[in-house]
């Protein structure tokens, strides 16, 4: 029981960066956009976030700092790709090489560096009971996450703004004829990525482990970004499958590290799953009779209107 | 000049010839460049950072008639022998693969360049102008499991491991045997997590062994994560691994294994500036201090001390060897006998543990 407690605790840490990330990024995919660069634009938050919580010790200024970093890093992309039409894929790659670089280069003077972790937000009485620990014991950006999957599910399926901006990921030359300014709607949801992007990023030296160190973020930049397809560009899919990568991730070290229970499943099994639960997937997503995945018709599409 | 398939044939001729000219002597020299290729990050304030240090040692020391170059994150397959390549034909004299995953490189890349000094770190294919050199990390891991030994309640410690290659199981075993000397009931789990440098990872599986019972945490990657983790939930303690990580946890770090390259760089670079490098296959450690013990923490007892120095001060002066028998495997099996000591090619293909070490999942 009490393991099994701990171990919620660490796949909840382990979900929550690569949760906020993909949100961001699902915006910016209805939107139409295909951006690439989460990577880059969470470790440029993380750089961010690390020497904001460094010199001040105040962990939301830390979040809000990755929040601009990571937006500010998202607008290089946004200029290239919707005001110069650049290619999508290639800017979305070279923005994480840069964003690798220069969170190096600017972190190059923070090693050896330790900063102090986010404390949970709630009193730590309500959080005395493992129970209750393992429910209110966590920091600002876990439960951000989950009231951000709400939000973003009622702005996209219940507002009229959420369905302009579908619009214009779907057809972006009717919306365009209608009047709505398509790169607009894009610049903003590619912004909302970005500063999504910066706070996950800034969850791993606020949430996981308190130091800066050169690509810290290891990659789970692109598992948000396929998350985002492995959820067919679904709020409440993006949760569950985040919180799946998040557990099989963690349950292959508890696997390791113990005996028991938890060695039944090979750890090697807890390691492949994420391959397989992706592959089982798309098999069922190109199953369905229509055909149709969800994508947005007109995503990575740079738009050139037509008149 | 078009490239007819004569001039292929002769330069392909020649080109092949070279490596059968066999090793030859290396010329004196006014000055020399030196390259440094490293796996991780200069700031990761272990691995990577003790190897950089290393080399502004040599820096300081021979001022102008050294000039050096390194490229970081390298990764260790087919990209090391473009970066060796580049390296090579910047005009180093001498150049240094610091990871074992650059073995493979090195000795494809090094006979094209029959002039240039090679040498390889922790690794085990040698040429006639490729060098190894090595430090014996296990001595300061037998220091580290002595004081386990003394100081854990549960004797369970957890291991993080990169990937299970010798260099790591050797570590692995000094540490298990130096502690079950102390508490013979001890036991390690060793974790692997197939990166040398990915902290969150390194955190995770700290998390994941001090969940399930161990007290005492090593690890043989590159940074201090399992160190803060250990910290942060106020275990028994830790180690720093590569440099002295007591900045992140000044309260958990019980002492730290430093990687002191600079001696050897500084023998190696005087060596090819005086004509007489020759490929070496140096493992050096407590007692050439290319292997230093850092600072024993607040919370070591001084009995503890006294053990660790012990065994500190019996690795210098050669009165004792972690790996002297009788030791047997984790299945029960003797693998040394009483009173024989391994030797350094046993040791450097172990591919075995010790008993004491849970079999890693």
């Amino acid at each position: 029981m009490e393991l099994t407690l701990a171990i919620i605790i660490t796949v909840v840490g382990a979900s929550t960066p690569i949760l906020i990330a993909a949100l961001g990024e699902l915006v910016v995919e209805r939107s139409g956009v295909l951006n690439l660069g989460v990577e880059g634009m969470m470790l440029i938050g993380a750089i961010a976030g690390f020497v904001v919580q460094f010199h001040t010790g105040n962990p939301y200024l830390a979040l809000l700092s990755g929040a601009a970093a990571g937006m500010a890093a998202s607008l290089i992309f946004g200029f290239l790709t919707l005001s110069l039409s650049a290619n999508q894929t290639a800017t979305g790659l070279a923005l994480t090489i840069f964003g690798t670089g220069f969170s190096a280069l600017a972190g190059s003077s923070y090693s050896a560096r330790p900063v102090t972790l986010m404390q949970p937000l709630l009193p730590a009485e309500i959080a005395t009971h493992p129970i209750g620990k393992v429910l209110f014991g966590y920091s600002f950006p876990i439960y951000f996450a989950f009231v951000m999957v709400v939000v973003i599910w009622y702005f996209l399926h219940k507002t009229r703004a959420g369905l302009i901006l579908r619009a214009v990921g779907e057809n972006d030359q009717s919306a365009h004829s209608i009047g709505y300014s398509v790169l607009g709607v894009r610049y903003l949801a590619v912004m909302f990525g970005g500063a999504m992007a910066g706070i996950a990023g800034a969850c791993f030296p606020l949430l996981l482990t308190p130091q800066w160190a050169e690509r810290m973020t290891a990659g789970r930049g692109w598992i948000a970004v396929a998350l985002v397809v492995f959820a067919s560009w679904k709020p409440f899919r993006l949760l569950a499958g985040a919180y799946l990568f998040g557990l099989v991730m963690t349950m292959e070290l508890y696997a390791k590290a113990g005996g028991g229970v938890l060695s039944v499943i090979p750890s090697e099994l807890w390691a492949a799953l994420p391959y397989i639960a992706t592959v089982v997937v798309l098999v069922l997503i190109s199953l369905r009779r229509d055909a149709s995945t969800n994508a947005p018709a007109c995503l990575g599409k740079p738009f050139l209107p037509a008149n | 000049m078009t490239l007819s398939r004569r001039t292929f044939v002769k330069v392909g001729g020649a080109a092949m010839a070279l490596p059968l000219l066999g090793s030859r002597a290396f010329a004196q020299l006014e000055k020399v460049k030196i390259g440094f290729i490293y796996v991780g990050s200069i700031n990761d304030n272990g691995y990577n950072y003790a190897h950089n240090q290393g080399r502004l040692y040599v820096e300081e020391h021979l001022g102008d008639k050294v000039e050096t170059i390194y490229v970081e994150n390298v990764p260790e397959g087919p990209d090391c022998e473009r970066v060796l390549r580049e390296l090579a034909q910047q005009g180093c004299n001498l150049i240094f693969a610091t990871s074992f995953g650059f073995g493979d490189s090195v000795v494809k890349v090094a006979p094209q360049f029959p002039d240039i000094a090679f040498e390889h770190a922790t690794g085990y294919m040698s040429g006639p102008n490729v060098g190894l050199y090595n430090a014996r990390f296990y001595e300061g891991r037998a220091v580290c499991g002595t004081i386990a030994g003394h100081m854990s309640e549960t004797g369970k410690y957890g291991y993080i491991g990169s990937f299970p290659i010798p260099e790591v199981v050797m570590g692995i075993n000094a540490f298990v045997l130096a502690a079950r000397k102390v508490n013979p009931d001890a036991t390690i789990k060793p974790v692997y997590i197939s990166t040398w440098n990915d902290p969150a990872k390194e955190a995770d599986a700290a998390r994941a062994m001090i969940d399930q019972g161990i007290d005492i945490i090593a690890q043989h990657t590159d940074g201090p994560a399992a160190l803060q983790v250990a910290a942060e939930r106020g275990i028994v303690g830790g180690f720093g691994q590569g440099a002295d990580m007591s900045a992140f946890a000044p309260d958990t770090q019980l002492t730290a294994i430093i990687d002191h390259w600079g001696p050897h760089y500084l023998a190696s670079a005087e060596a090819v500036l005086a004509g007489t490098w020759a490929p070496g296959d140096t493992w050096e450690g407590l007692k050439e201090d290319v292997v230093q013990m850092g600072p024993y923490g607040a919370k070591v007892p001084e009995d503890v001390v006294a053990a660790a120095e012990a065994v500190r001060t019996g690795q210098i002066d050669g009165s004792f060897h972690i790996f002297t028998g009788p030791i047997n495997d984790n299945t029960g099996a003797e693998r040394v006998a009483a009173g024989v000591t391994m030797t350094d090619a046993e040791l450097l293909s172990m591919d075995w543990y010790v008993e004491g070490v849970e079999q890693p999942a």
